[in-house]
C-alpha cells in the first residue's frame, strides 16, 4: 500500500468510529456551547467589551475544545485495546501521524465551524463579509495546532497523568500560533484585508510546515515502545 | 578535571563581578543600576545556549541511542531554565528602577517567558515518565519541537511594541560602549559560559551514577 493509502485508512477508521458513536463530536458540541455561556457571564452583556474582546475569545473556544479533541486522539486506542493494532500496521508509523492529523482537522475544523455559528447566533455578530478571510486564518491556525497536538496526544496517551500533561505541554509551544491567529482574526473582523496580516499568515504558513515537518520526521519515535 | 574547571570558573566569575561592579564607569543616565546588565546579558546568552545544546544533544540521541546524549539533554534544560529563570529575575530587578514595573508584556520579556514554560514543560514531561528509555525518547522529540518553536516565537512577539532597549553587542555599525565595558561583559560571558558547562557536567556526572545506582 502507498503512504497515502495508508494515512486514508487511519482517517477512515477514525471518521466510521466516530460516525457510529459520536461521542466526541456530541461532547464537544455541547462544551462549545458551555464555553459561550461561560464567556457571557464572565464579561457581562456590555455589547462593545465583548466585541473588542472577541478574537481572544474565539481562538479560546477553539483552543479548548482543541485541547479536549486533540487529547483523545490516541487514548481511545488505548480505551479499545487497539493500541498494538495500529503499531502493527505495515510501513513507517509516520502514515499513522499523517492519518490521525488529517481526522483531527477535519474534526476540529467542524467544531471550529459549529462554535463560530454559535458566537454569531449568541453575540449577534455579522460574520458573512469576513467569512473567507476568517476562513484562511482559522484553517492556517488550526494544522499548527493540530499538527502539534496530535504528536503531542501520541506522547501523552503513553504517560500517566495525561490530562494534565497534555495541554501543560501543548499551550506554551502554540503561543505563537495564538498571538499570530488572534491578531490576525483581530484584524479580518475589523473589515481588514487579508494583505494588512500577511506577516501574520506568512508566520502561520511557516509554523504548518514546521511543525508537521518534525511530526513526521519524529512520530516513529513516539511510537516505538 | 572537574574541580579545575569549578576553580577556572570561580575565578572567571570574581574577575566578572570586579571588572562589573568595581571597575567598569557608572553609567550617566541610569547610575549603578546599569550594572545588572553584566548578569542579565550572559544569563540570556547561557540560556540560549543551553537549549541549543539540548536540541544537539536530542538528535543525536535518537540517531545513536547513547544514553550519555540522553543525560546532556536532560542536565543542559535544567541549567537553561535555571538561567532563563535568572534572565527574568535580574531583568525584573533592573526594570522597576528603569521602567518602573516588574513586569511587562514587552517582547523581550514574553519570549524568554514563554521559553521558561516551554521547557519547565519539558523537565516535567521527564518527571512523570517512569521508564528511563521512553522518557529520554519522549524529551528528544519535545527538544526538538521546542527548539524549532523559539524562531516562530521570536517572530510572533517581536511584532508587538518593545520597550526594550536595543541590543548593545553583535549589531552592525561601531559600537558605542568604552572598552572597559565591552571588556567586563565579555570576561563575564566567559565566566557564565564555563559556569554552564560546570553546571552541566556536574549534573550529568550525577545523571549517571544514579542510573548506575537504579540498574
Amino acid at each position: 500500500m502507498t503512504f497515502a493509502r495508508r494515512a486514508f485508512v487511519v482517517v477512515w477508521k477514525d471518521l466510521l468510529v466516530e460516525r457510529r458513536s459520536k461521542e466526541t463530536l456530541n461532547a464537544l458540541f455541547f462544551f462549545g456551547l458551555l464555553l459561550l455561556f461561560v464567556f457571557q457571564f464572565a464579561l457581562g452583556p456590555d455589547r462593545e467589551r465583548l466585541a473588542g474582546t472577541l478574537p481572544g475569545l474565539l481562538w479560546l473556544g477553539f483552543i479548548l475544545s482543541g485541547l479536549l479533541g486533540l487529547g483523545r486522539t490516541f487514548v481511545v486506542e488505548r480505551e479499545n485495546d487497539c493500541w498494538e493494532g495500529l503499531l502493527l500496521a505495515p510501513g513507517d508509523k509516520s502514515a499513522i501521524y499523517v492519518g490521525k492529523l488529517a481526522g483531527n482537522l477535519l474534526l476540529m475544523l467542524v467544531i471550529e465551524t459549529i462554535l463560530l455559528v454559535l458566537f454569531g447566533f449568541f453575540f449577534n455578530l455579522d460574520l458573512t463579509n469576513v467569512l473567507p478571510a476568517l476562513a484562511v486564518v482559522i484553517a492556517l491556525g488550526t494544522v499548527a495546532l493540530a499538527a502539534v497536538g496530535t504528536l503531542f496526544a501520541a506522547m501523552t496517551a503513553q504517560v500517566r497523568a495525561r490530562e494534565l500533561l497534555f495541554p501543560v505541554l501543548l499551550l506554551p509551544v502554540e503561543a505563537p500560533v495564538l498571538l499570530a491567529t488572534v491578531k490576525a482574526t483581530e484584524a479580518v473582523l475589523l473589515g481588514e484585508t487579508l494583505g494588512s496580516v500577511a506577516h501574520w499568515l506568512k508566520l502561520l504558513a511557516a509554523a504548518d510546515v514546521v511543525y508537521v515537518a518534525v511530526g513526521v520526521l519524529t512520530f516513529d519515535f513516539v511510537m516505538e515502545g | 578535571m572537574s574541580s579545575l574547571l569549578g576553580g577556572v570558573t570561580l575565578a572567571g566569575l570574581v574577575a566578572g563581578l570586579v571588572l562589573g561592579f568595581g571597575i567598569a564607569p557608572r553609567e550617566a543616565t541610569q547610575g549603578n543600576v546599569q550594572r545588572i546588565m553584566y548578569l542579565h546579558v550572559p544569563s540570556v546568552w547561557v540560556a540560549y545556549l543551553a537549549f541549543a545544546v539540548v536540541l544537539v544533544a536530542s538528535i543525536v540521541y535518537l540517531v545513536r541511542r547513547a544514553e550519555s546524549a540522553d543525560r546532556l539533554a536532560h542536565a543542559s534544560a535544567e541549567v537553561g531554565v535555571l538561567f532563563t529563570g535568572l534572565t527574568i529575575a535580574t531583568g525584573s530587578i533592573w526594570g522597576k528602577p528603569t521602567w518602573g514595573t516588574w513586569w511587562t508584556w514587552d517582547a523581550r520579556l514574553t519570549t524568554v517567558s514563554i521559553l521558561f514554560v516551554m521547557y519547565l514543560g519539558y523537565l516535567l514531561l521527564r518527571g512523570m515518565i517512569e521508564d528511563r528509555e521512553r522518557g529520554a525518547r519522549f524529551a528528544a522529540v519535545l527538544g526538538i519541537v521546542a527548539a524549532f518553536n523559539i524562531p516562530l516565537v521570536h517572530f510572533s512577539v517581536y511584532w508587538w511594541r518593545t520597550l526594550h532597549q536595543p541590543p548593545s553587542l553583535m549589531k552592525p555599525g561601531p559600537g558605542t560602549m568604552p572598552g572597559v565595558i565591552v571588556t567586563a561583559l565579555l570576561v563575564n560571558f566567559a565566566a557564565f559560559t564555563l559556569l554552564y558547562a560546570y553546571f552541566v557536567t556536574r549534573r550529568a556526572r550525577v545523571l549517571r551514577l544514579e542510573a548506575e545506582a537504579e540498574a
